[in-house]
């Protein structure tokens, strides 16, 4: 088996655990190069169809081509697609710096989204490499009543064996592409030709390596025009893949205490 | 944090040469023996750092006024910072010269075991660290301890802060022949010891002046040594059942492949209950276009595949090639560590779990209970948190699992406690008096009907059953439907004082005289019958989709309705079973006429037994009435055959006896799916 092909089995089998072992799930489709591998890796997983909804929370802000993205591939991947608005800003801790509050409204939108359907479980594309707070992350991973992630004290998890009964009012964050790294995005969507928005992809010198709501996420300069060229990129950058997400960078702690809150 | 991923970029090249392998390593140690340092060494030394990070760090330790620390690279979460520990496993990546490396960052903190057996659990090796100046400590035994129960084989022993010692090389061969003497004494090889500076580099990369005494390998070195996990394709098959999928008209069995391999046509035995078949298809999405259909997977693989025959298949069961088969326990011994606050003692009850499959279980003895801490191991009632100890546990359901030996994947066991994982450990042996049958081939088994089909033919009905107990190893099960058939059966039964399991299924549509006489039955032997009750989940979907009385609407609807409230369960009433005893006879539907006394069911590897046959309606009433066995009031009222009361009427003299049964339907079409042909096919009634 190659990389991709163990990567690719194993997700499936986080997949299948999730419907298999939570009674009311739902996938976090941000419409972003991950959760694309991810929906891909759902409907190999359930022989072409997705069991359960493509949940987006949507901040208002996403880029023309994200909403273009969305309509198109919802019909024809035919999911069952809700979408979550987010509150408005003002209604956000006012303590947080600027760009970290506004993406803390998503937060706020999934608190709702939660509230309305009663999920026990929502499957995020998120990778222990994209930044560090994420490598402490377990593949299920339990969120407290308020949607509080405690870091310290996490269940084990080994063998392939995940804690799956969330207590009443918590649920579970399911990580089926945890162990996955940018280049392994790329590469699998290369191979199994997986639809992309084109802002990924290099313009004017520049492109974007991460989406994110318009007025906080910005391009990288890059020549890489094709799949192909962004993994040749990815060779010799190092820069960090969320380098172009405000939020990040404010201050030291400010991913971490968004993601303590509740946020991806 | 985000390291530049030059693996992939390697596999994307077409002119790569060989695929590198990769390694998954665990660094594991006493607390403040210098993990996180040599883990920040390594990045540089093999250029895996992003551009600025280090300078990053070194003016974050400026700013807040500490001195900078290789270890802060992985202390990134602001809580570790303040507590100067790590909390987690992390997991980073960079690549030797000839690996490519996963380097799972384990705590050394005691209070996080756990986070340190998560991260373990997955590592093909470890690297063990021991501070030159301390020397081996609690930490470092039990951390070298998990690795052996863990099954991690490949360690490498670093002894680190030798310049704390100044580069004594006598220092060092102490340090040395301890950790070795405990390592070996627990089965574990050790690869190489190699004395290192984490902080400065001596031993990492470069073997340098200071340590020129040293001329063994550097940690670079002793990484490119380490091989890749084996293949567990070569074993026999082993495939736990994440799930059924209906998709159109099949149902697809997926799952994991844990071990060995699957080709279509292969026979296949589902534990527990060795229900046996054959693999017709492997299923893929999205079909490839000019592709063939894959027609193999190995070990690793997520896959589904249909079968020949529809078997009750469901989440936990376990797919194994006939050939090999897999045996389900009921009871097994395992070394096991605990991580819950509560100790582990004699009489806990918690959940196991191995592959996809969960038992509730209790723990029955406790061989020994070692702190490895201390290395001290005494006979004990309880193992307390973050001991390991070897216990025996019995299991209320069979699960299947191989000894760890055997299959290092089946015999690996999970402990549950309270909703959440609380330890784990390697399955030691099953109890092989209590592990059942190795499914029966089934040529065997058509014989054997064969065979004791012409004996029967002389015996009386209570003969036969005497001789079927004798001649039938394993369990056998009556079902009854409390008609005056499976009456007089029950009878023969419970007087002949045969140790026979009497199941009745409830669909939960009988009429109120079946249950009245459920419990006149139950009174008159003083005896109970096992109620089996249609899977509330499958009941729920059925009556939602076809409403409460949907199956008078199609064929499709009633065998639908059959299925969830009788066939179902019924494959749960025979699960594991080696016989079944029936009341059918012959005279009761044209169908019935061709039956045997004693027939194989290769779809559910039992042989079936039908010892009232022969007999005819007035024979039996005449017996029943002989030996005062409560039957029907129905019977009375023109209902000879009495099934579910939505579905049964009362026929007219001179129709034949199961009439009143699906009377709005064909005669040639009415089945439920009970009782199989030898082929696996639905028997029509």
């Amino acid at each position: 088996m190659t990389r991709l092909d163990d990567l690719e089995s194993q997700s499936i089998f986080v997949l299948r655990e999730a419907y298999a072992r939570l009674k009311n799930i739902a996938l976090l489709w941000s419409l972003g190069k991950d959760s694309n591998v991810m929906i891909w890796l759902a409907r190999k997983a359930f022989f072409g169809r997705v069991p359960f909804p493509a949940l987006h929370v949507d901040t208002g802000k996403k880029f023309p081509e994200m909403y273009a993205f969305r309509e198109r591939y919802a019909k024809e991947w035919n999911l069952d697609l809700q979408v979550e608005p987010c509150p408005p800003i003002e209604t956000v801790d006012p303590t947080l710096p600027p760009a970290a509050r506004s993406a803390a409204r998503k937060t706020e939108g999934l608190k709702a989204a939660l509230a309305k359907h009663g999920f026990d479980g929502l499957i995020a594309g998120i990778r222990r490499d994209e930044e560090a707070t994420r490598a402490k992350e377990r593949v299920f991973s339990l969120r407290g009543a308020e949607g509080i992630w405690d870091v310290r004290d996490q269940a084990p998890e080994f063998w392939n064996h995940f804690n799956a009964s969330p207590p009443p009012g918590a649920h579970l964050r399911i990580h089926p592409i945890l162990q996955w790294t940018e280049a392994d995005i790329w590469a699998y969507t290369q191979r199994e030709a997986i639809p992309i928005i084109p802002l990924y992809l290099s313009r004017d010198g520049k492109r974007y390596r991460s989406l994110g709501d318009m007025d906080i996420t910005h391009p990288i300069p890059s020549q890489a025009a094709t799949v192909a060229e962004i993994l040749t990129e990815l060779r010799t950058t190092k820069v960090s893949e969320r380098a172009g997400r405000a939020m990040d960078h404010e201050s030291e702690d400010a991913f971490e205490r968004l993601r303590v809150a509740g946020y991806l | 944090m985000a390291l530049p991923e030059p693996q992939i970029a390697e596999q994307a090249d077409a002119n790569a040469a060989r695929p590198r392998a990769q390694v998954r390593i665990v660094i594991v140690g006493h607390v403040d023996h210098g993990k996180s340092t040599l883990i920040g060494r390594l990045l540089h030394e093999t250029g895996s750092l992003p551009e600025g990070k280090l300078e990053m760090l070194k003016a974050v330790s400026a700013r807040r006024d500490v001195a900078f620390e290789w270890s802060f690279l992985l202390d990134a979460l602001q809580t570790e910072r303040n507590q100067g520990i790590t909390i987690d496993t992390s997991q980073i990546r960079f690549r030797t010269k000839d690996r490519d490396v996963l380097l799972i960052d384990a705590p050394g903190h005691a209070e996080f075991l756990r986070n340190m057996i998560t991260g373990a659990a997955q590592a093909d090796a470890a690297i063990l660290i021991v501070d030159a100046a301390e020397g081996v400590r609690n930490q470092t035994r039990r951390h070298g301890y998990l690795l052996h129960l863990l099954g991690v084989r490949q360690v490498a022993v670093v002894i680190n802060k030798i310049d704390k010692v100044g580069y004594d090389a006598a220092r060092f061969q102490s340090v040395r022949a301890e950790i070795e003497t405990y390592l070996t004494g627990l089965g574990l090889s050790i690869g190489a010891v190699i004395p290192i500076s984490a902080r400065d580099g001596d031993g990492v990369a470069k073997r340098t002046d200071k340590i020129g005494w040293y001329d063994g390998p550097t940690v670079l070195e002793a990484i490119d040594g380490l091989e890749p996990p084996p293949v567990a394709a070569d074993l026999p098959l082993r495939l736990p059942v994440q799930a059924v999928y209906r998709i159109g008209d099949e149902r697809i069995v997926a799952g994991r492949i844990e071990s060995g391999r699957v080709r279509i046509g292969d026979d296949i035995v589902v534990m527990p209950g060795a229900k046996q078949a054959r693999v017709k298809t492997i299923e893929s999405w999205p079909a490839l276009v000019g592709a063939p259909p894959p027609s193999e997977a190995g070990a690793g693989q997520s896959i589904g595949i249909t079968l020949d025959r529809e078997l009750y298949v469901d989440r936990g069961h376990l797919i194994s090639a006939t050939a090999e088969p897999v045996s389900s326990v009921e009871s097994l011994r395992a070394r096991v560590f605990w991580l819950h606050r509560a100790a582990l003692e004699v009489g806990t009850r918690l959940v196991v779990r191995i592959g996809t499959a969960e038992a509730r279980g209790v723990i029955k003895a406790i061989e020994s209970a070692i702190d490895p801490g201390e290395v001290t191991a005494a006979p004990g009632l309880s193992i307390p948190q973050n001991h390991v100890g070897e216990v025996e546990i019995a299991l209320a359901q069979p699960l299947a699992t191989d000894p760890h030996e055997a299959n290092a994947g089946m015999g690996r066991i999970v402990l549950e406690y309270g909703g959440r994982i609380a330890g784990g450990g390697l399955v030691l042996s099953v109890e092989a008096e209590l592990a059942p049958h190795i499914p029966r081939d089934l040529v065997a088994l058509a014989e054997d009907a064969a065979r004791l089909n012409l004996q029967f033919r002389a015996l009386s009905a209570a003969d036969r059953i005497e001789r079927f107990c004798a001649e039938v190893e394993g369990r056998i099960v009556f079902t009854t439907s409390f008609g005056i058939e499976d009456q007089l059966i029950a009878h023969l039964l419970w007087t002949s004082g045969a140790e026979i399991e009497i199941a009745a299924i409830d669909t939960g549509r009988f009429f109120p005289e079946v249950y009245a006489l459920w419990a006149e039955t139950e009174r008159r032997y003083g005896k109970r019958i096992r109620a089996i009750y249609p899977r509330q989940d499958s009941l729920s979907r059925l009556v939602e989709s076809q409403g409460i009385d949907g199956f008078y609407d199609s064929r499709a609807a009633r065998l639908a309705c059959c299925h969830v409230r009788k066939v179902e369960p019924l494959s749960r009433a025979l699960d594991g079973a080696h016989g079944w005893i029936t009341g059918l006879r012959a005279g009761q539907s044209d169908h019935r006429r061709t039956l045997d006394l004693v027939a194989a069911d290769t779809g559910r590897g039992l042989l079936k037994l039908n010892p009232l046959l022969d007999l005819g309606r007035a024979e039996i009433e005449a017996m029943v009435r002989t030996a005062v066995i409560p039957i029907n009031p129905l019977h009375a009222k023109g209902f000879p055959s009495i099934g579910c009361a939505p579905c049964t009427r009362a026929i007219e003299p001179g129709e034949p006896e199961r009439a009143g049964r699906w009377w709005w339907e064909n005669e040639d079409k009415k089945e439920c799916g009970l009782h199989l042909t030898a082929q696996g096919a639905r028997r029509k009634f």
